[in-house]
């Protein structure tokens, strides 16, 4: 039983990574329509400018905590106002095909800059032990981070239904035209939120760094199962990426557990189960075919 | 309201296609294009040639289903990759002739796209282009995963090449070049033959207006479904070729990095131009050849920067661009006396 929880806190705090990224995913496919194929880079992107900020100025995690979502902001802000903006009005497949190259980019550019073997990060002071309660083992840095996303998660979650901000961004997810007509520049709103989506995704990634691999490579899969999450949890439902995020970390921890060689496929199997009985997922509203 | 992805051009009946009995030049241009074919290992090393027919073909394939049917694959690399491991083990353990061994390749592509293109038509748009891209993550998990059988990540090593006994094909890459190119040629004419039938016709009207081919009493999934297993089988027919040419199939074919390239082949070309699909796979091969070979490597950077461009200035294709200017100055000129 034990190592049922075990792997269950292993799981949400795995999880805590899926729901965070997916969030922004999310957020940003909400205002904009947009999947943003080069998250998982931008996640990437996070976690070597942590490493990069560690190493060359001795910048520690907890600043770079709070500097690299405020740079990434500033590099999602630059993509949408230079590509992303120009196909807002097409298809939104081009935009998905845009992302795609520049991941290509992205990822070939920092292989050729900083190699293909991982940067070194330590496991922030304080948080280098392990937490025992009872037969049950968990670091305490993963504890801290599940925590943390999830607070963040919630966060977004007042921001968005508890502020006018979050009314503003959230009419003009769901009718545009009305939200214009009652005196709001939807425009305005769409480049911001943009920036804020790939902030998320760049603080995904600081938080991973003290306990992943950090290599050009390590946003390439991310990316698949974060699309994965998004599908079960419905693209354009916030609390679906959360929750979503959440139970692909337990579905993971579990197949690693139980049984080790079919961990990956486990999460497609989940998606492929949702797809089948409700394909517009589980928050998603129904699409118009 | 919005561009869509497709270009409707093509299809609509009023504007005549590039090959269509009333263009004059349509037998120049079929008669220039097998020409080109046959020409293609005197002028380039002949299994970079093999690498352009194959890569072509693939981008039809996809082109079959962006194009005509209005819906992106984003895991394609699930049907040229299950087959390029299919038909090397066949051709492996079987020691048959190669063709067999592909055509067995393609019909496994054929086998796994069934359950697939059931669960991902219930999707559309960039849904599709998602859960069929986590499908084919899938199939390389399971690969890498099935060491015994794929090799893993040294992959699948030294596939026989036995044609017959004729040794030359064999042996030789140039006259391997030609059954190969036979067996691709083939895998266009179907993909042609497909799109100009009447079958390609509701594909298109599913396309354009699903919610009415639906009231006109088709079933706008199941054609989905058929036209995804079709696009299945000939991107199985190109992998299966292309692991028999290089004698190996790897993780690498499996991967969505190739399952991008292809989309990237086949809008360089034109969506939904079908044709376009050899050009952007010449232009791409080439290009990709010339750089590895002059010791550059960040190809990455090169075919990103390709994307972003042609998805933002370009995205017409190098064929549906040229063809837009060969209607504009050849045939309406042609026209025009008339009116």
């Amino acid at each position: 039983m034990s190592e049922f929880i075990q792997y269950t806190l292993q799981g949400l705090a795995a999880g805590g990574f899926y729901a965070l990224s997916a969030l922004g995913l999310a957020v940003i496919f909400g205002v904009l329509g947009v999947v943003n194929f080069s998250h998982g880079a931008c996640y990437m992107l996070g976690a070597v400018i942590a490493a990069v900020l560690l190493a060359e100025l001795q910048v520690g995690f907890w600043v770079a905590l709070l500097v690299v979502p405020i740079l990434m902001f500033g590099f999602g802000v630059l993509m949408e106002r230079l590509l992303v903006r120009w196909l807002l009005a097409l298809d939104p497949l081009y935009n998905f095909l845009l992302t795609f190259g520049l991941t290509l980019i992205l990822v070939e550019a920092v292989k050729q800059r900083y190699g293909v073997s991982g940067l070194p990060y330590e496991v922030p002071a304080g948080l280098g032990g392990q937490v025992s309660v009872g037969s049950v083992n968990l670091s305490a840095y993963a504890i801290f981070a599940c925590v943390f996303s999830v607070a963040v998660c919630l966060a977004v979650g007042l921001l968005l239904t508890r502020t006018r901000i979050g009314m503003i961004v959230r009419a003009s997810t769901e009718a545009p035209e009305r939200t214009r007509a009652l005196g709001i520049n939807v425009g305005r709103w769409v480049t911001p939120v943009f920036g804020f989506g790939i902030a998320l995704a760049g603080l995904a990634g600081v938080l991973a760094a003290p306990t992943r691999a950090i290599t050009a490579e390590m946003g390439s899969n991310f990316i698949i199962i974060l699309f994965a999450v998004v599908v079960i949890g419905g693209l354009g439902s916030i609390l679906g990426a959360v929750v979503a995020g959440l139970l692909v970390g337990l579905v993971e921890a579990y197949g690693i557990a139980y049984a080790p060689t079919y961990a990956q496929i486990v999460i497609f199997v989940l998606m492929a189960l949702v797809v089948l009985v409700r394909p517009s997922g589980l928050f998603g509203r129904e699409e118009v075919a | 309201m919005s561009e869509q992805m497709t270009a409707k051009v093509d299809v609509d009946l009023a504007q005549p296609s590039i090959l269509s009995r009333r263009n004059p030049l349509r037998y120049v241009l079929l008669l220039a294009g097998l020409a080109v074919v046959v020409m293609l290992p005197y002028w380039i090393y002949p299994p970079v040639a093999m690498d352009i027919l194959c890569w072509g073909l693939f981008a039809i394939s996809v082109d079959l289903l962006l194009g005509f049917t209005g819906l992106l694959s984003f895991g394609h690399a699930a049907f040229w990759g299950g087959s390029a491991y299919c038909a090397g083990l066949i051709a492996t353990h079987w020691g048959v002739p190669f063709p067999v061994a592909v055509l067995g390749g393609a019909v496994f592509s054929m086998l796994i796209a069934w359950p697939i293109g059931y669960l991902s038509v219930r999707r559309t748009g960039i849904y599709f282009a998602m859960v069929t891209l986590a499908f084919a993550q899938m199939l390389y998990f399971i690969a890498n995963q099935a060491r015994d059988l794929t090799g893993g990540e040294n992959g699948l090593q030294g596939i026989p090449r036995n044609f017959f006994g004729i040794e030359a094909v064999e042996t030789d890459p140039f006259y391997f070049y030609y059954v190969g190119a036979a067996m691709i040629l083939v895998g266009i004419l179907i993909a042609w033959r497909v799109v100009n039938s009447p079958f390609g016709r509701v594909l298109t009207a599913v396309r354009d207006n699903p919610a009415r081919a639906r009231a006109l009493g088709y079933d706008v999934e199941r054609y989905k479904i058929t036209a995804f297993i079709i696009s299945a089988g000939l991107a199985g027919l190109a992998g299966g070729v292309f692991a028999v040419s290089h004698q190996f199939a790897s993780l690498q074919e499996l991967m969505w990095t190739t399952s991008g390239k292809v989309v990237l082949v086949t809008v360089l070309g034109g969506i939904g131009t079908l044709w376009g699909g050899l050009v952007g796979a010449g232009v791409v091969v080439t290009l990709e050849d010339y750089l590895a070979s002059s010791g550059f490597e960040g190809i990455g950077l090169i075919t990103g920067t390709i994307f972003v461009l042609i998805v933002l200035l370009f995205r017409h294709g190098i064929w549906g661009t040229g063809r837009n200017v060969l209607r504009r100055y050849v045939l309406e000129r042609r026209r025009r006396p008339r009116d």
